[in-house]
């Protein structure tokens, strides 16, 4: 299968082939590939892409799945509105 | 090891420095990062570039970097796109000193060359259709001004770098620096030792204990400053929505999302980088009552980074008396990445004993050993 086809990122519409090219210039971590292709920065905040990423890098780099670092978390868990914020503090 | 010239941190200060020294010719430079590229203050910030400033060297700084950026993608040979969005940024003034304050602004400005203009509420809100004209006096805008991609920019200066020969140590930290008779003698990192005459500091929200181990008390530190991304809409805003006084800025970026900051009031000054509730809640309070629309929006995001605060919020650039072969470039206060072309080429003109673009006087460290010719930037957010 055409890995322009095979999409990564849903949120993001990040296809195979982009995270292979990254990844023969020599960015090898899921912080360093997230920042120039956008992977994980979507509504989904990486919870079907990451681990995804996670085992093209192992295999990539011929390791171990675990020994690759997911991207750090950060907040919301899930999307809030900014009025449902506004509201919540009154 | 043996290094021409060791510049501590791969942030756009550094890249930049390194890109423009290694234009000039020089070899055998050496980056050091202790985590991966961009993981610091640089892909953490606002991605906003302005040049409405109210004094003359950082006017004169981000008009600079602008015209460097405008060609970027060109100059650097950068095979994607730096994502250079120059739809302006619209500055409002909430109080009658503020827009005092901005006419002065402008004036300078435009002196100066920038093409700013001090507009009414009903332009501004021709130019931003969603904005609360209740929440302002007047208003500034520089149509020049806008949206650059940090983790681009800083890869574009990466990549045209190391085409030029220069090579990069990501996920190395310095330990200490070495030094003899106030002279730079080496750096050890956690990895090895480099021996070197040269170290360049451009460390961010680090630059102040980075100067230490060279026995250099740099008058900066670091302090948190929070942020926030939405989910992405069609585009509805151009420029970037700021103001000082409310402690707001606002833009939506070319991918669709709004990014949106603020300045924590009495921010410790330390190296914290965690996010708050307290933020997500005064940040949708004020976005709400500028932007109501972006109130529909939800929030998917929130990251925190540091700034390197110094004590007039102008950088710190080019050498310093206390040790020979030590160079500095911090200070940004929040504007380091607007200002890295002209920060890699100044650094690179004194480092080569060439004329400098810009007169050094007002941006070296000494300025401060002068108490009385401070003149503080106010327009910081």
């Amino acid at each position: 299968m055409n890995k322009k086809n095979i999409i990564i990122c849903r949120c993001e519409d990040v296809n195979l082939e982009q995270v292979h090219e990254l990844l023969d210039q020599g960015y090898t971590t899921i912080e360093d590939i997230k920042r120039l292709l956008r992977i994980g920065m979507g509504p989904c905040q990486g919870k079907t892409c990451g681990l995804l990423l996670q085992q093209e890098i192992s295999r990539y780099l011929k390791c171990k799945t675990e020994e690759v670092p997911l991207a750090k978390v950060r907040p919301l868990v899930t999307g809030v509105k900014l009025k449902a914020i506004v509201e919540g503090t009154k | 090891m043996n290094a021409n010239i060791v510049i501590i941190g791969a942030g756009i200060s550094g890249t930049s420095i390194a890109y423009h020294l290694a234009a000039k010719g020089i070899k055998d430079i050496i980056v050091i990062d202790k985590d991966y590229l961009t993981n610091g203050a640089t892909g953490r910030c606002g991605a906003g570039i302005r040049q409405q400033w109210a004094t003359k060297m950082n006017c004169i700084m981000a008009k600079k970097s602008v015209e460097f950026y405008e060609k970027a993608n060109q100059t650097l040979g950068y095979s994607h796109d730096i994502e250079f969005k120059q739809e302006g940024y619209l500055i409002v003034a909430v109080t009658p000193e503020e827009d005092a304050q901005f006419t002065k602004n402008v004036e300078l400005q435009n002196y100066l060359g920038i093409k700013s203009r001090k507009i009414t509420k009903e332009e501004a809100k021709k130019i931003v259709p969603h904005i609360n004209t209740d929440m302002f006096i007047s208003a500034t805008f520089c149509p020049t001004d806008g949206h650059i991609n940090p983790f681009k920019a800083n890869d574009a200066f990466y990549q045209a770098a190391k085409r030029l020969g220069v090579t990069f140590y990501f996920h190395e930290t310095v330990q200490s620096i070495q030094t003899d008779h106030h002279r730079i003698v080496g750096v050890t990192t956690d990895k090895r030792t480099f021996q070197t005459t040269k170290v360049i500091n451009a460390a961010g929200g680090f630059a102040h204990e980075i100067g230490l181990m060279a026995g250099v008390d740099i008058p900066v530190y670091a302090e948190k400053h929070e942020i926030l991304v939405t989910e992405p809409i069609e585009k509805i805003q151009g420029p970037m929505v700021m103001s000082f006084g409310k402690n707001l800025y606002c833009q939506q970026v070319p991918q669709g999302s709004f990014v949106m900051g603020r300045g924590t009031p009495d921010a410790l000054h330390n190296h914290d980088i965690t996010s708050s509730w307290e933020f997500l809640d005064e940040m949708a309070k004020t976005v709400v009552s500028f932007l109501p629309i972006i109130g529909e929006l939800r929030v998917i995001r929130q990251w925190a980074g540091s700034y390197n605060m110094s004590p007039d919020r102008q950088p710190i650039l080019g050498s310093v008396d206390e040790c020979d072969g030590f160079y500095v470039a911090c200070g940004f206060s929040g504007h380091g990445f607007m200002f890295a072309p002209i920060t890699g080429l100044l650094l690179s003109e004194i480092i080569m004993n060439e004329p400098t673009t810009i007169d050094m006087a007002e941006l070296c460290m000494n300025r401060f050993k002068n108490q009385k010719t401070i003149e503080v930037e106010k327009s910081v957010v």
